[in-house]
């Protein structure tokens, strides 16, 4: 059984223009000490599919339908004291915005030892204890000090590592990362990556890795899900993604990231930009900016299928999936992009941890 | 910055506001035609032009504006605030035996408007767009609403005269008497209704943003029961734009006890104030005029202070 | 320890084919919805407040009322020669034979409202007794308005002394609370209509030009107001062409919320005794007679009527009066509920 299992996850919001689905449909898994991408740009629903995890989903938010199952148990039929009980203490959350998500009137100690306190049931003493070791483990100089300082008187990046510091402080078996680095500057966010994934390691966390990096994505994780308008789009192994994509959006994705020693004249932006939830294309919602797209893709709404076999691969179990046309022989033309491999690549480089 | 020094520097920054307060009341009372010799006068024919002189050079009211004025600052800051001629007493003895009256008054609304206004204001906004936060929020406006002499008129008639809770003219007890209370319930329901609807309606509006930050989905992610979430996280936050309101309030506060005192006949300085007005006691007038801006100047300041302390970002700069 | 791993080169991914085909599909992404500007949009969510349309209603009803409950004359002219009013409303009805009434009768089908002390209808007196509250209500926050729009914007805009000095001068008029100086300034001027206006318009001012100030500030970053000064434009008319219409927004919920403010002034003062003379009808002055029936007692029977009608009056015009404040404000809000998520929420 693994850690948690999403299935079929549906998230409406019902706004003034309408009603928006901001996950449609997702399934995935995240097995237990393993390391899970989620990738794709802003408004694609990654962070409406983590906050569905803790059921966080606020007004105008609802969970429509689909199971979330933590340790075998549906997080959505729980109690509120239940979800509670796993918030914090068994799945918890590294904010994007660490500035934000540390409430400035309280110190940041207290703020990492009242989780303590409450999820632990540790005194006052033990919790600040424990509190300022975290906070030592993160990087955070001088923590005794610093346990009484302000969320204004941290840098970004010290915010940053308290907010991990709290992620961690109960010993959670899963930690969902939102675009942990997004608000720091690259050599920050190198020592913050590397710092989360020696964490997790350390206390043998999973990890749902939320981002629209992916390089982040390569360096970090062992298994990604691509997301687009709502809906997964692609599912791989970290390798094979890169090595072997097989969704014109993640080959799009990829083509734009810009590289060293880069050859090609300019940088191929994938045209257009996703579509507002509102009113999603028909068909194929990558159609509009899709180089390969005919027809056939306005009218046939691509599933998820294995784009070896064609076989359906909706569940969760599926760990190779593809959600385009021409994987079920409904396209007419083919995807004639061809990936080349050239020598060391100073940027992507898939981390070690899978040797 | 230290507190201490924070607290000399916005100290130091009233001194120019009360100042020109100074001077804004000695000129809106000194501009009027006639003065309150004309007023003695009115009531004593026998008295001559020339002896309406002397009594003009007696009392200073035949020199130029400016050097009237430089002569009550003096005196004032002496803490001699003059005499009121038509009654022939001094404005400080005057003063000093209402001033208790009015602080009492004020006090009870303060305390009644805050009562009331935060555990209504933490209820609209966690029920934000239910049954409950529309309810309150008619009360609220019709709390801002209604003229605060009519609610004190319509609380006498049903209170004192409908059913007879009240006596219609409470007797006189000496002010820390425990009936005092009791006699102080409808003067201070009138006097802090306005105000508990208005802050009410602006903690509800401050909690409610403060509930949609991020801080709060993190409180929440941490485990932490909803009851802490809001009680601890959210309502530190929003009391914080609470308080930079609170001496705009106290406005509100001052204002209303001139009518309720008059409504209640509460022997305070606000019904001593209409009745300088009708008698044209000028120091009278600008004792209490400048009172009320010096309670305000001193609201504001407590306000910034509070402010300070409540925020840890304000570096007290 | 990283193994040999090698660069990634996509080719094939033409982006040109999407760019220069004929769209597959209706589907664009400017297909949606077209665009309101703010105040359509304002308006059209202030038409859909059921609580704003009541306010407005009760206010249109009311004004109406006042106007033409009696004939107006100006400098001898009838210019509104309806009479809703079923008496004079200073007509002291126990003198005339022909009207059987009396003194604080009771509300019957010739007095809906009963009769005041003087034996005067009181249903006639409430109808007219709007007209000076509710239209000093309308010209003070007009006046203040405009002088605390055109006082804000200078301040805001030449900032610097011009700006410390101009906004010192208003710190000291909100060092008072304004009742306090009306009740100054009339006790000077005396009672009477356009008195009333300067004691509410002295100290009205000054919240518009704070506010105006504020808003002119954070407007000043903005680009295009840069923009038009290195193209030369002259300082007045940038602040009246760029600035303040955008500044204009909160200024209209500051003077929808102010005008209910002004109303209970005036019937405060009124009720004081220091607004009109009294036997005026006004609603303030008219409660003004009733305090002193009702603390000492008319002997038995208690005239609630005379207390309740007029005050209740002032109570439902101003309540309108903010409902239609508070319309304005949640219409022109910028941050409203609903438009925050795009599916992700990143």
């Amino acid at each position: 059984m693994a850690l948690l299992e999403v299935e079929d996850l549906t998230v409406n919001f019902y706004t003034e223009e309408g009603v928006v689905t901001a996950a449609d449909e997702v399934s995935y898994r995240v097995e237990r000490g393993e390391k899970f991408g989620i990738v794709g740009e802003s408004g694609a629903g990654k962070s409406v599919t983590s906050m569905s995890l803790m059921r966080l989903i606020e007004d105008p938010g609802r969970i429509e339908s689909g199971e979330i199952r933590f340790k075998g148990e549906d997080i959505l039929e729980m109690s509120e004291t239940e979800v509670r009980e796993l918030r914090g203490n068994e799945i918890a959350m590294i904010f994007q915005d660490a500035q934000t998500a540390l409430n400035p009137v309280f110190t940041v100690g207290e703020q990492i030892s009242e989780a303590i306190r409450h999820n632990l049931g540790y005194d006052d003493d033990k919790a600040r204890e424990r509190t300022i070791r975290l906070l030592d483990e993160v990087g955070i100089p001088e923590a005794e000090a610093r346990y009484s300082d302000y969320p204004h008187e941290f840098s970004g990046g010290m915010q940053q590592r308290a907010v991990i510091a709290m992620a961690l402080s109960c010993d959670p078996d899963l930690l969902i990362a939102d675009e942990p680095t997004t608000a720091l500057d690259v050599t920050i966010e190198a020592k913050i990556l590397d710092q989360i994934e020696e964490l997790a390691e350390e206390f043998d966390t999973a990890i749902q890795l939320i981002t629209h990096d992916l390089g982040v994505i390569a360096k970090v994780c062992d298994r990604v899900m691509v997301m687009y308008a709502g809906k997964p789009v692609e599912k791989a192994a970290a390798e094979e993604l890169f090595y072997d994509p097989k969704h014109p959006y993640t080959v799009g994705l990829m083509s734009s990231i810009p590289r060293i020693g880069d050859t090609r004249d300019r940088l191929q932006t994938i045209p257009g930009t996703m579509p507002d939830l509102v009113d999603v294309p028909t068909g194929c919602s990558f159609h509009p900016r899709c180089p390969y797209a005919e027809a056939a893709c306005t009218r046939k709404e691509p599933k998820p299928v294995d784009p070896d076999t064609g076989m359906d691969a909706t569940g969760t179990d599926a760990d190779r999936a593809a959600a385009c046309l021409a994987y079920t022989g409904d396209l007419a033309g083919e995807l004639d992009y061809t990936v080349e491999v050239q020598g060391e690549d100073p940027r992507l480089q898939l981390g070690d941890h899978r040797e | 910055m230290g507190l201490r020094r924070f607290v000399l520097k916005r100290v130091l920054l009233t001194v120019p506001i009360l100042f020109g307060v100074s001077v804004i009341t000695f000129v809106l009372v000194n501009v009027a035609p006639g003065d309150p010799v004309d007023v003695i006068v009115a009531f004593n024919p026998d008295i001559g032009p020339a002896e309406k002189a002397q009594m003009r050079e007696y009392y200073g009211l035949d020199q130029p504006v400016w050097a009237q004025y430089l002569r009550w600052v003096g005196n004032l800051l002496q803490g001699d605030l003059g005499e009121a001629i038509t009654r022939n007493r001094s404005v400080n003895a005057i003063f000093m035996s209402r001033l208790p009256e009015t602080i009492v008054l004020g006090l009870f609304g303060w305390a009644f408007a805050i009562i009331i206004a935060i555990p209504t204001g933490i209820y609209a906004a966690v029920r934000k767009d239910e049954m409950g936060d529309h309810v309150s929020r008619i009360i609220a406006l019709s709390g801002i609403s209604i003229p605060n002499f009519w609610l004190g008129l319509m609380l006498i008639l049903f209170g004192a005269l409908t059913f007879n809770l009240w006596p219609v003219l409470p007797p006189r007890k000496p002010l820390l008497h425990p009936d005092t209370l009791w006699f102080l319930l409808l003067p201070g329901i009138t006097i802090g209704t306005a105000s508990a609807s208005t802050m009410m309606r602006i903690m509800r509006s401050s909690m409610a943003e403060e509930i949609n930050k991020e801080y709060v989905t993190a409180a929440r992610a941490k485990g932490l029961p909803e009851r802490t979430v809001i009680l601890k996280h959210v309502l530190r936050n929003s009391l914080i734009s609470v308080t930079t309101v609170a001496a705009f309030l106290t406005a509100g506060i001052v204002s209303g006890s001139v009518v309720v005192e008059v409504v209640f006949s509460w022997p305070g300085l606000g019904r001593e104030f209409v009745q300088a007005l009708n008698a044209r006691e000028t120091n009278l007038i600008l004792a209490i005029t400048l009172f009320t801006g010096v309670a305000l100047v001193i609201a504001n300041l407590l306000a910034d202070i509070v402010y300070a302390l409540l925020d840890p970002r304000i570096r007290y700069g | 320890m990283s193994t040999q791993r090698g660069r990634i080169q996509i080719s094939g991914f033409d982006t040109e084919r999407v760019t220069e085909r004929e769209p597959l599909s209706a589907w664009s992404e400017a297909s949606r919805g077209t665009t309101q500007s703010r105040w359509q949009r304002a308006w059209g969510r202030f038409r859909r407040n059921r609580v704003a349309m009541i306010g407005i209603w009760t206010v249109a009803f009311m004004v109406v009322v006042t106007v033409f409950a009696r004939p107006v004359t100006v400098a001898g002219v009838t210019i509104q020669p309806i009479s809703l009013a079923p008496y004079d409303p200073s007509t002291i009805l126990y003198l005339d034979p022909a009207a059987d009434a009396g003194r604080f009768d009771p509300p019957s089908l010739t007095n809906p409202m009963g009769t005041d002390a003087n034996g005067r209808d009181l249903l006639s007196r409430v109808m007219v007794g709007g007209r000076a509250s509710i239209s000093i209500g309308f010209v003070v926050v007009f006046i203040t308005a405009s002088f605390g729009l055109v006082y804000g914007a200078i301040a805001g805009y030449y900032g610097g002394w011009v700006d410390e000095i101009m906004m010192r001068f208003v710190d000291t008029v909100f060092a008072f609370p304004a009742l306090v100086l009306a009740l100054v300034i009339v006790a000077i001027l005396g009672g009477g209509y356009w008195q009333l206006v300067a004691a509410f318009a002295f100290p009205g001012w000054a919240t518009y030009a704070r506010l105006i100030r504020g808003e002119i500030l954070s407007v000043k970053q903005n680009q295009y107001v840069t923009a038009a000064r290195a193209l030369g434009a002259r300082d007045r008319s940038i602040i009246f062409k760029h600035v303040v219409p955008n500044a204009v927004a909160p200024l209209i919920v500051q003077a929808s919320l102010s005008i209910g403010t002004v109303v209970i002034g005036v019937a405060a003062l009124g009720f004081l005794g220091l607004g009109f003379p009294p036997g005026t009808p006004e609603w303030g002055t008219m409660l003004d007679q009733t305090r002193q029936t009702l603390i000492q007692g008319p002997g038995g029977s208690i005239p609630w009527w005379a207390t309740v009608f007029p005050g209740g009056a002032i109570f439902l015009f101003v309540m309108a009066m903010n409902m239609i404040g508070d319309g304005v404000n949640d219409a022109l809000d910028a941050q409203q509920v609903g438009e925050a998520p795009q599916g992700g929420g990143e």
